[in-house]
C-alpha cells in the first residue's frame, strides 16, 4: 500500500557557462532571424540555477530521502564539473549537434541525473536568468514510479 | 481548481543526532549538522491550498483564516524554538526538512476545512527545501 504522503527533497545548484544558439540546419540569415542576439558567433553566457527534486522513502534513522552529501557529489560529478565555466557548444558533447537552448540543457541534465541511485529523480528546473526558467520531468512524469 | 499559497518565515535551531548511531557514525552521516550545541536557520514555509472559489465570496478560503491557522499551528510551535527539545512532534525524529515538512502537513491538514491542503514546501535555506504532498496528487497542481 502507498504511504498517504509523498515527500520530495529540492536542492539548488549554480553554474556559469556560455552558449551560442545556432543550428547547421538553417542558413545564416535564418539562424539570425530565429535566435536573434543569441546567435552572436562568439556566444554569450549565463549564471544558470539548477533546481533538482528527488523523491523516496524518508529513512527513519536519518530523517532523509537521500543524504545531501551524496546528492551534491553526484550532481557535482555528473553535471557541474562538465558544465561550469565551459562553453556548452564546444565542451559538452551532447550539444555538438543539438542547440544548447535551456530547454535542451534541462533535458540533458535530467538524463544525467536520472541515474542517481539513492532516490527517484522527479524533475529538473533550470533558470537561465532570474526571469525565465524551464522544467522537465521526463517523458512520462506521471508514469509508474516506485 | 485554484491554488492559493501563503508564505511565512520562522527562525529555529536544531541538530541532527541519532542515539542509536555511534558518535563517529553520527559525525559521518550528519556532518556539520551533528554539532551537539545545535545551529539555526531562517525557515521559509509555503503552504498551498487547492479548491474552487466560493460562488458568493469568490474565495477558496479566507486568507485571514489561513494566516491564523499558520500562526497557531506553526509560528507558536516553532518560531524561536529549538526543534529537537521544544517541539514534541519532532522530539523522536531527526528534524530534517523532510520531517519538519511532514509534521507541518500533519498539523495543518486537519485544520484546513475550506479547500484542501495541496502542498507544504519548507525551505531551510534558499538552496534546500522539502515538499510534502498527498500521495497521488499531481505535483504541478494540475487537476
Ligand atoms: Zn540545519
Amino acid at each position: 500500500m502507498n504511504a498517504p504522503l509523498k515527500l520530495e527533497l529540492g536542492r539548488r545548484y549554480r553554474f556559469s557557462a556560455s552558449h551560442r544558439l545556432h543550428t547547421a540546419h538553417l542558413t545564416e540569415e535564418e539562424n539570425y532571424r530565429v535566435f536573434g542576439k543569441c546567435n552572436n558567433p562568439y556566444g554569450h553566457g549565463h549564471n544558470y540555477v539548477v533546481e533538482v527534486s528527488v523523491s523516496g522513502k524518508v529513512d527513519p534513522a536519518t530523517g532523509m530521502i537521500a543524504n545531501l552529501a551524496d546528492l551534491d557529489a553526484f550532481v557535482q560529478h555528473h553535471v557541474l564539473e562538465d558544465f561550469d565555466h565551459k562553453s556548452l557548444n564546444e565542451d559538452v558533447p551532447a550539444f555538438r549537434d543539438k542547440v544548447p537552448t535551456t530547454e535542451n540543457v534541462c533535458i540533458e541534465i535530467f538524463q544525467r541525473l536520472k541515474k542517481f541511485p539513492l532516490a527517484t529523480l522527479e524533475r529538473v528546473r533550470v533558470e537561465e536568468t532570474g526571469k525565465n526558467s524551464f522544467e522537465y520531468a521526463g517523458e512520462n512524469p506521471e508514469g509508474n514510479r516506485p | 481548481m485554484v491554488l492559493i499559497t501563503r508564505k511565512i518565515e520562522f527562525s529555529a535551531s536544531h541538530l541532527y543526532h541519532n542515539p542509536s548511531f555511534s558518535a563517529e557514525e553520527n559525525r559521518r552521516i550528519f556532518g556539520k549538522c551533528n554539532n551537539p550545541h545545535g545551529h539555526g536557520h531562517n525557515y521559509t514555509l509555503e503552504v498551498s491550498v487547492a479548491g474552487e472559489p466560493d460562488p458568493v465570496t469568490g474565495m477558496v478560503l479566507d486568507l485571514k483564516e489561513l494566516k491564523e491557522i499558520l500562526e497557531r499551528e506553526v509560528m507558536q510551535r516553532m518560531d524561536h524554538r529549538h526543534l529537537n527539545y521544544e517541539v514534541p512532534e519532532l522530539s523522536r525524529q531527526i528534524p530534517t526538512c523532510e520531517n519538519i515538512a511532514r509534521v507541518i502537513w500533519q498539523l495543518l491538514d486537519p485544520k484546513i476545512t475550506h479547500g484542501k491542503l495541496h502542498r507544504v514546501r519548507l525551505y531551510e535555506s534558499p538552496d534546500l527545501f522539502a515538499d510534502c504532498y498527498r500521495n497521488g496528487a499531481v505535483a504541478a497542481g494540475k487537476s
